[in-house]
């Protein structure tokens, strides 16, 4: 594998039980390899930079958890319920079948799909939030991220509060077929619910949002943000390649490259997205500024959180 | 002259031993071969019949693609009077994929765009084979918001393989235009009615085929990505485009059932390329008959149905 674990993880290993004499566990994930600059980080160290390398700035990947616990105030959210959609709606097989795939990458995440739908507070603001997990078969959109688009905007509605969307995927759920097309227009129509009702919709685009996520609810933000880096655009750089056949351009699709090009407004790090997010959205909603300290975690669950959950269950869904 | 497809072969054969005795008739007015020809007319016909009886998904992906299938500006020029093309997108260019503007259909003043292929090498070079750059969709969306200002049905014809993937494209916005296009399909009150005639190439489509009311041709397809892209990514190999095809349930037929094509037109027997005339006669009564549904709602209501059918798309399955 690489230096660390075969020289010094054996002699730290042995210097443990030197001193300990008793064998310790050495979990194999304590360190993780930048993907950009190949620096070996030390999983604490990096989870405490929010999974950005120290080294290089690239902004790695991160789960939809820890983005919202980095979010909300106190690292408090609530997670809301999105609607089940129907199990392998076009009995879709490949080499694989399709709930066989959907399996393996829960069993892989722990999580139950590509997306992540919370409500919390931020700077004492109610936000709704969505995040995609790329990890989850490449955060691809079928009817899941739809059905979380419409809960999310249902929600954000209902609460006035805004809606920020976390975007992060290859694309189209090609298992789904016409389906996962579908959701450019499903999810489009819950984006007009929330500007219909006078409320912002913000979209952070990250590392990579491709296909038709970005030419749907990706690009349709009252007010653009990307990651440093993120790789965003619609048809991927191979299949440009392919098509035209010459070299693209240094950093072409890249976040940056998109800013120079009057596709994104800003271009914000990391580590002060939640600065960022908390001033924007309290200027779209004509607030006072927000005070500045370390906010307590805010008050008990939200009332009616309650109510979502009981009316997601008995199977009814909000007009 | 008639262009075959692989699996009309043993048809070809047929045709063309028919047309042959004929010929040598012409030559030599004394054979008598007028019986023998009709008979081999008539094991064509039933021939010919029986193939498009049973079209297999990949089958039906050639036929859309036929190169002698009646292509938009057919359609606008056999069915609309007084066609006044509109160009441009006031902010780039003319994109000369997308072909649109005002005319009359049954005397009444409507807009009708959609994607041009074109008929022959020069026109098809000129048209970027139907596949649009931004500056199709924008010009797409502005023509909505015209119609909508004057109170104008809208007609979409859809036939494309997909956004065209090039470096301006990408650079100008792609995704950023689809989705603005959808949004506009969304937004806009008045009728919006889409035919798709051929290929439905995933977002490049749903960019104008986001309506009222969705009619697809007996063999025309809609897709989310190409059997051959879809099978060179999950089967790893372009080679295995048929099953693709099967798999992700593009064919007129199995859209009709996941709701998200409301109407099939019945293609002569052979296909649209064998009786265009007739082809183009079932689209502009099929386009009459959703005008007159679509007219006994209030431009509210329409709406509101249009953005509740893609809301609920999908929620059955194949069911």
């Amino acid at each position: 594998m690489n230096w660390i674990n075969d020289y010094v993880r054996p002699r730290i290993n042995s210097l443990n039980t030197l001193f300990t004499s008793t064998k310790r566990e050495m979990p194999d994930n304590l360190w993780r390899k930048c993907d950009e600059c190949g620096t070996m980080l030390f999983h604490r160290e990096l989870a405490e930079a929010l999974n950005v390398c120290p080294s290089c700035q690239h902004h790695m990947h991160i789960s939809p958890r820890d983005r919202f616990t980095a979010l909300f105030d106190g690292g408090t959210y609530h997670e809301l319920p999105v609607p089940e959609p129907i199990a392998d709606p076009l009995q879709f097989r490949d080499e694989k079948r399709y709930p066989d795939r959907i399996r393996d990458a829960r069993r892989k995440t722990g999580e139950h799909e590509a997306t992540l739908l919370a409500e919390g507070e931020l700077g004492r603001l109610p936000v709704v939030a969505l995040a995609q997990d790329f990890s989850f078969m490449g955060g691809s959109m079928g009817m899941a991220v739809g059905n979380a688009m419409i809960a999310g905007a249902e929600r954000a509605v209902k609460r006035r509060a805004p809606f920020v969307v976390f975007s992060a995927a290859g694309g189209a759920r090609m298992q789904e077929g016409i389906l996962s097309l579908m959701q450019m227009p499903r999810t489009t129509v819950a984006v007009q619910m929330v500007k219909e009702a006078g409320l912002p919709y913000v979209v952070v685009l990250t590392n990579p949002t491709t296909g038709g996520v970005t030419a749907s609810y990706a690009m349709l933000g009252d007010v653009q943000i990307a990651e440093p880096n993120a790789l965003i655009c619609f048809a991927g750089p191979r299949v440009i390649e392919q098509t035209i056949r010459e070299t693209l351009p240094e950093g072409f699709q890249r976040a940056e490259y998109l800013l120079d090009h009057g596709m994104l407004d800003r271009v914000i790090h990391r580590r002060e997205m939640r600065d960022e997010l908390a001033r924007l959205l309290r200027l779209l909603m004509n607030e006072t500024p927000r005070v500045h300290g370390d906010l307590p975690a805010p008050s008990p669950v939200a009332q009616d959180v309650a109510e979502v959950v009981e009316a997601a269950k008995s199977g009814a869904t909000e007009a | 002259m008639q262009t075959y497809l692989d699996f009309e072969k043993s048809l070809a054969e047929i045709e063309g031993k028919a047309e042959e005795l004929r010929a040598l008739a012409r030559q030599d007015p004394e054979m008598d071969v007028e019986k023998e020809a009709r008979s081999l007319d008539d094991r064509a016909r039933t021939m010919l019949a029986d193939i498009y009886k049973g079209l297999t998904p990949w089958r039906k992906c050639q036929v859309a693609r036929h190169p002698l299938r009646p292509h938009a500006l057919d359609y606008i020029g056999a069915l609309f009077t007084e066609y006044t093309p509109l160009a441009g997108d006031r902010a780039f260019a003319e994109d000369r994929a997308v072909v649109g503007g005002l005319a009359r259909f049954n005397d009444r003043p409507v807009v009708v765009f959609g994607h041009e292929r074109g008929h022959d090498t020069q026109s098809r070079l000129d048209r970027n084979f139907g596949m649009a750059r931004p500056e199709g969709y924008r010009k797409g969306a502005r023509l909505m918001q015209l119609a909508d200002r004057f109170d104008l049905p809208v007609i979409t014809l859809v036939d494309t393989a997909g956004a065209y993937p090039g470096k301006g494209a990408e650079e100008r916005g792609q995704a950023e235009a689809i989705a603005r296009s959808t949004e506009m399909c969304l937004t806009i009150k008045a009728p919006l009615i889409s035919v798709i005639i051929g290929e439905g190439g995933s977002g490049g489509a749903v960019a104008f085929a986001t309506a009222d009311r969705v009619a697809m041709l007996e063999h025309s397809v809609y897709s989310v990505i190409s059997p051959e892209g879809c099978a060179s990514i999950l089967w790893k190999n372009a080679e295995k485009m048929r099953e693709a095809a099967e798999a992700l349930r593009l064919t007129a037929q199995d859209l009709r059932k996941l709701g998200v094509c409301d109407r099939i037109i019945p293609e002569p027997v052979g296909g649209a390329q064998r009786d265009r005339g007739l082809t183009l006669q079932r689209v502009g009564q099929a386009i009459g008959e959703m005008l007159g549904e679509l007219d006994a709602m209030s431009p509210d209501d329409r709406r509101a149905a249009r953005r509740r059918k893609y809301i609920e798309m999908g929620a059955r399955g194949l069911a």
